[in-house]
């Protein structure tokens, strides 16, 4: 059994699995949807004519999604053979996330851009992504982020596994394979469900439940001359009259300034700070 | 002008339906003709969705054991062909919820309007009001088409109604049709994390620390403190990440969204992915010792100083009063 995720995984369980449960080793292929975003410590802005978030910065690997890079190398490296390819979709034929993840070991990618992507939403970018896995080859699992951290609509897991007709489980913490069936510890109000299917499936990983590996520079210069396989929406074989603006079926009537919080009353300790703390909680009658 | 039919997809745990269940009805109830839920919790829970507005109840069977997103968009789905459908759904920004509106929206290839912090009838269509940049703009967007439109709401966006005083709603199965293989996730065991005190979304206190604490023994004053005030301690996602305490303490964007009478934060820089989970607090205080922090600018009283000398003192003061 492979087992990779939150603190425990089990290379020993790994060996006993492959050599008692199948007597031979079997390859684990992952797709992982990638999300290559704006630098967010380096905020965009909105448009005000197009009402679309301002692009023309480099984009790099959403952070969300290292975590399921990570858990899609450790299972692979678990079984002892397969591959891990990303999908991405994004503008202007950026790699610059794709590298990073390249670098962290992934071997090849396919990358959607197409001008005609402009403005989709995620249902469209769904659509997409579904096609270019396809396009990837036959994976064992599907795995994406919970949520992106510049859409963050958590939508689109479940929308590729609905468009694919797979099963598919949300909020992975730790995700194990064993012949045929993929095992999760999923996340819920009051723990954490352990969730079971079939592989093929689509599973989406929380963040911070592994810690991505740092591409070493080996890793680096190896990621330079992985195949990329850059294709359009025609490609795809999708028309463009459903994805992008076209397809997005909904539109912006306003965007206006949030009402601001006033700032109160800011002091200094000087070692009487609590005591400012005491007489507040009191004049709210919390205390 | 008011909308025609909303439903509202209705979480419960053990029977109790969801807060953000009861906020949304409040909300539709205000917004539309006519109120009626979808659930899977059962016919038991017809009572209070009655109560609270719910003119109808469409139960969905054959999810024990289940993931709920397969089941009940496809029960969903299979209504709207057969001609019943409603202007609008109303689905929580919750695990069931955001599982529900993914499929649903590629079973009517229709759009979700996600993020959803107020709702509005404007010419007859509902437009939604989403909150970026950390909170400080509001985008309001609404559908074209004329499918039903599918709004994620976040939860605490809404007050849910004071004396609810509706009558049990009648209940009306839903078949889901066929699944193939998509609903083949099976849970095979439930963990429960033991909790003590008020939870995070009810709590009138909430208590939260920040990296600020140094380590992560030093928690404990946060829950110290949290019992002192009779509150629920919580965290940014920094320490949660870090392992020092689990994740159902996380409060914002990817956490909890927490609006209680007086929130502390300890130690806490104020990001704006932290501040979208407490900002719609009443009361907010914050220690830390850099006074450019942007907690402060949200924070009604702010103390400049060190946790490690202001939490010890405050606890002292509240345990000799
Ligand atoms: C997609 C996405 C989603 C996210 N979701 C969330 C979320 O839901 N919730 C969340 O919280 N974060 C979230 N984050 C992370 C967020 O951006 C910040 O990184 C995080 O909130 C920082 O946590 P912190 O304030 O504890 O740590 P830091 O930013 O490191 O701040 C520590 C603070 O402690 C102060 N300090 C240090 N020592 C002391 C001392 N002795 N006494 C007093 N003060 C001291 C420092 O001045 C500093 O301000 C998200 C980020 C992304 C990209
Ligand atoms: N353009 C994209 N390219 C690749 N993966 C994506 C893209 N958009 C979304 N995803 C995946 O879907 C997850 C959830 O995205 P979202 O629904 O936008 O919050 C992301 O974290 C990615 O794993």
């Amino acid at each position: 059994m492979t087992v990779v995720g939150t603190g425990h995984w089990s290379p020993a369980g790994a060996v006993c699995y492959r050599r008692v449960a199948r007597g031979r080793i079997r390859d684990m292929n992952v797709v992982v949807c990638v999300k290559q975003i704006p630098d967010p410590a380096d905020p965009g802005e909105l448009d005000p004519n197009t009402k679309t978030l301002k692009r023309d910065v480099k984009l790099i690997l959403d952070e969300s999604d290292s975590y399921g890079v990570e858990m899609a190398l450790q299972l692979v490296d678990n079984a002892g053979g397969g591959e891990v390819t990303l999908v991405s979709m994004a503008p202007n034929s950026e790699v610059g996330g794709l590298r990073t993840a390249l670098a962290m070991g992934a071997a090849k990618a396919v990358l959607v851009s197409d001008d005609a992507l402009a403005g989709s939403d995620s249902l469209g970018t769904a659509k997409v992504l579904a096609k270019a896995i396809e396009r990837a080859g036959e994976a064992d699992l599907i795995i994406t982020a919970t949520e992106s951290s510049d859409g963050y609509t958590g939508t689109v897991p479940e929308q590729i596994a609905e468009l694919m007709g797979l099963p598919s489980i949300t909020f992975a913490k730790e995700i194990s394979v064993e012949g045929g069936t993929v095992k999760v510890q999923r996340q819920t109000e009051a723990g954490y469900d352990d969730v079971e299917a079939p592989t093929p499936a689509v599973v989406s990983v929380t963040a911070g439940v592994v810690e991505p590996r740092y591409p070493s520079f080996k890793g680096i210069m190896a990621a330079k001359s992985k195949p990329v396989d850059e294709v359009t929406v025609a490609d795809l074989g999708i028309d463009a009259g459903s994805v992008g603006w076209a397809g997005a079926g909904q539109e912006i009537v306003e965007i206006a300034a949030a009402e601001e919080r006033e700032a109160g009353t800011i002091v200094e300790d000087d070692g009487e700070g609590f005591q400012k703390i005491v007489d507040y909680l009191a004049e709210l009658k919390v205390i | 002008m008011t909308v025609s039919k909303i439903w509202v997809f209705a979480e419960a745990a053990d029977g109790n339906v969801s807060s953000t269940t009861l906020e949304m009805l409040a909300k539709a109830t205000e917004l539309a003709d006519t109120v009626e839920c979808v659930t899977a919790a059962g016919a038991d829970v017809a009572g209070e969705l009655g109560a609270h507005g719910a003119a109808k109840v469409y139960t969905v069977g054959g999810t024990d054991g289940k993931l709920l997103g397969p089941a009940v968009s496809g029960a969903i789905a299979a209504a709207v062909e057969a001609g019943n459908a409603p202007d609008a759904i109303l689905l929580a920004t919750s695990y069931s919820g955001r599982d529900v509106a993914g499929r649903l929206s590629v079973k009517l290839d229709a759009p979700v309007i996600t993020n959803i912090v107020d709702l509005a009838e404007s010419d007859g269509s509902l437009v939604g009001t989403e909150p970026v940049f950390g909170g400080t703009t509001n985008v309001l967007t609404r559908f074209t088409g004329d499918k039903v439109g599918i709004f994620l709401v976040r939860p605490k966006s809404f007050t849910p109604a004071e004396n609810p005083s509706g009558a049990a709603a009648p209940t009306e199965d839903l078949a889901a049709g066929d699944l193939g293989g998509t609903a083949a996730a099976t849970i095979t065991n439930r963990f429960v994390e033991e909790q003590s005190g008020p939870s995070l979304d009810d709590a009138a206190v909430v208590v939260s620390g920040g990296r600020g604490l140094g380590e992560s023994e030093k928690f404990q004053m946060i829950e110290d403190l949290a019992k002192a005030l009779g509150g629920a301690p919580g965290a940014s996602r920094a320490i949660v990440d870090a392992g020092w305490v689990p994740y159902s303490y996380q409060v914002g964007q990817t956490g909890k969204v927490v609006k209680p009478t007086v929130y502390i934060a300890a130690g806490i820089s104020g990001a704006t992915q932290h501040l979208v989970g407490m900002k719609g607090s009443k009361n907010i205080i914050a220690i830390n010792k850099d006074a450019e922090a942007p907690i402060f600018s949200v924070a009604d009283l702010g103390i400049v100083g060190d946790v490690h000398k202001v939490l010890p003192a405050l606890l002292e003061a509240l345990q000799n009063r």
